[in-house]
């Protein structure tokens, strides 16, 4: 591990400003990823800057009945929250298919969504890899992709995300707080929050150097049967290969975003219109631009049935 | 260099670390406290579990600076060879190691487990997220599973935390 300094940040703003304005800093939550990646020097911080005093750990009742999570709220608190389990079961249940125990004790909102890919070409600091080192090409790419995306991918990156949590997030159109360097806040939903790889893909977010979620905000409950199923290597403890977010109306309407699939939670809206056809329907539709390679292409009917079995057992 | 100071099972301490220092370097290599294992050193494993604040964690991806403050109980402070916490004596009992060195974060990790069950935390097996949380066999292997045995003692394992628990695993 590279040496840094530390620092715990007084509040939301002189953190981020703090980000900003000191040569290569990051923020530190959970830790859970950035020091794993630190140990494997992926990441080499010369800053860090604990958040873990910001006071940021409170689930709220917003003004319309949804749902205001610090960025600093555990896994294990936000799974366990009475309200996620009665009204956003999604969030519960995905939450609860990620990481261990352990893991989950530590890891907050925040870090959650900007955990980095498990692709292990980005992990073998030997090999090429866009996203670690931008322009050293891609050993993913004509290397083992099993793991990696199927759709959204371009020449220089087929990396998932690899967050249970952000997939539920996603399906329950959630919106980001955030404080920029200068002091304002924003807001930016869910969709817009990770980025495709495109031609960079070590730009994961549209976060600005230095910007600093403060929460995640759920809309108001919109009921359905809600249900996230994850298939893995085994059984626990074991990142996505494909995993199904899904909420259905009792009118056989609904919602559905994937996991394991794409740089992102993978969700089309114009997708979910073709629900009351069935899976082969949905997934033909959010498949329709997919690019499998063909050590992953078996993650295309593997998704498809994945989302059968979901709506099957929604519709009871 | 900075300074910290955290309790560890029970008695105040005073470091100054390397920032990079972990909370598990810091307990094995500086308090000489060496129950607790490194198995992995990257959160895959489960051998460095500590319980922080009431909680069971990694303690291998967590930094000694971030635990100013902090209560930390580790295998040492759960009980000693004369006065075994039960959970260490069930896993005497029912033979729940083969060559040990999974054991200190099993247990710690067990002894938090029973915890969790008891706040009302669901797993990924709970059927039903409203419902009261009952230890069942599959629960218990769930909440279970970020502890690795690489000698496969985990029936015995199971038996022993079932034991504890009040059940027959
Ligand atoms: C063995 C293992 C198995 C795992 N399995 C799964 C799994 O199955 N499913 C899954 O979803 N995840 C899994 N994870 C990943 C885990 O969920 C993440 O490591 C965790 O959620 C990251 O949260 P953190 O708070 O620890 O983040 P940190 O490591 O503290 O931070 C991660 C990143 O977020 C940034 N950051 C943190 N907080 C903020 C903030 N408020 N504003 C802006 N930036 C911020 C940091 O600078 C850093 O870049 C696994 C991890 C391990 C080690
Ligand atoms: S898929 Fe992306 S993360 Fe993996 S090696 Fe290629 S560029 Fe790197
Ligand atoms: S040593 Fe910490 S999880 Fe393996
Ligand atoms: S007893 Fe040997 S690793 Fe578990």
């Amino acid at each position: 591990m590279r040496a840094f300094s530390y620092t715990r940040a007084q509040s939301p703003a002189e953190a981020a400003s703090a980000a900003a304005h000191t040569d290569n800093a990051k923020f530190i939550a959970g830790g859970t990823n950035l020091l794993d990646l630190m140990k494997l020097e992926i990441e080499t911080p010369a800053h860090l800057i604990d958040v873990n005093g910001l006071a940021l750990d409170r689930i709220e009742e917003t003004p319309d009945g949804g749902l205001r999570i610090g960025a600093l709220v555990r896994n294990t608190d936000l799974a366990a929250n009475e309200r996620v389990r009665r009204d956003y079961a999604v969030l519960s249940r995905a939450l609860l298919a990620g990481a261990s125990g352990q893991l989950r004790n530590k890891a907050t909102t925040a870090g959650n969504l900007l955990q980095r890919t498990r692709c292990p070409y980005f992990y073998d600091t030997n090999l090429p890899c866009n996203k670690r080192k931008p322009g050293s090409g891609c050993a993913a790419i004509g290397g083992a992709s099993r793991q990696h995306a199927v759709v959204g991918v371009s020449e220089a990156c087929i990396a998932t995300h690899p967050s249970d949590m952000a997939v539920a997030m996603r399906a329950l159109d959630a919106t980001v707080e955030t404080v920029r360097p200068d002091g304002a806040a924003r807001t930016i939903p869910i969709a817009e929050l990770h980025r495709l790889p495109g031609d960079s893909p070590e730009i994961e977010t549209t976060l600005q150097p230095g910007e600093l979620i403060t929460a995640v905000t759920l809309p108001k409950p919109v009921g359905g049967t809600q249900a996230y199923r994850k298939v893995r290597d085994r059984a626990s403890y074991a990142f996505a290969l494909v995993s199904v977010a899904a909420i259905v109306q009792p009118d056989g309407t609904g919602r559905v975003a994937l996991g394991g699939v794409a740089h992102k939670p993978w969700r089309v809206e114009a997708a979910e219109a073709e629900l009351p056809r069935g899976a082969k329907a949905v997934t033909a539709r959010l498949f329709a631009d997919a690019k499998p390679t063909q050590d992953n292409a078996f993650k295309l009917p593997l998704a498809e049935r994945t989302l059968a079995a979901v709506l099957r057992e929604a519709r009871g | 260099m900075t300074k910290v100071s955290f309790d560890v099972n029970g008695d105040t301490h005073q470091l100054e670390l390397d920032t990079r220092t972990t909370l598990l370097d810091a307990l094995r290599e500086h308090l000489h406290l060496t129950g607790t294992k490194k198995g992995c050193d990257h959160g895959q494993c489960g051998a460095c579990t500590v319980i922080v604040d009431g909680r069971r964690i990694n303690s291998c991806l967590t930094l000694a600076v971030m635990h100013e403050g902090d209560e930390i109980t580790t295998i040492e402070g759960l009980g000693a060879p004369d006065h075994l916490h039960p959970m260490q004596a069930a896993f005497v009992k029912h033979d729940g190691y083969q060559c040990g060195y999974c054991t200190p974060g099993q247990i710690c990790s067990a002894v938090a487990v029973l915890d969790e069950v008891r706040s009302g935390i669901p797993s990924h097996v709970t059927a039903d997220l409203t419902a009261p949380v009952r230890l069942t066999n599959a629960e218990l292997r769930e909440r279970m599973s970020g502890n690795i045995c690489r000698c496969g003692a985990y029936s015995n394992i199971a038996d022993a935390i079932g034991e504890v628990a009040g059940r027959s695993a």
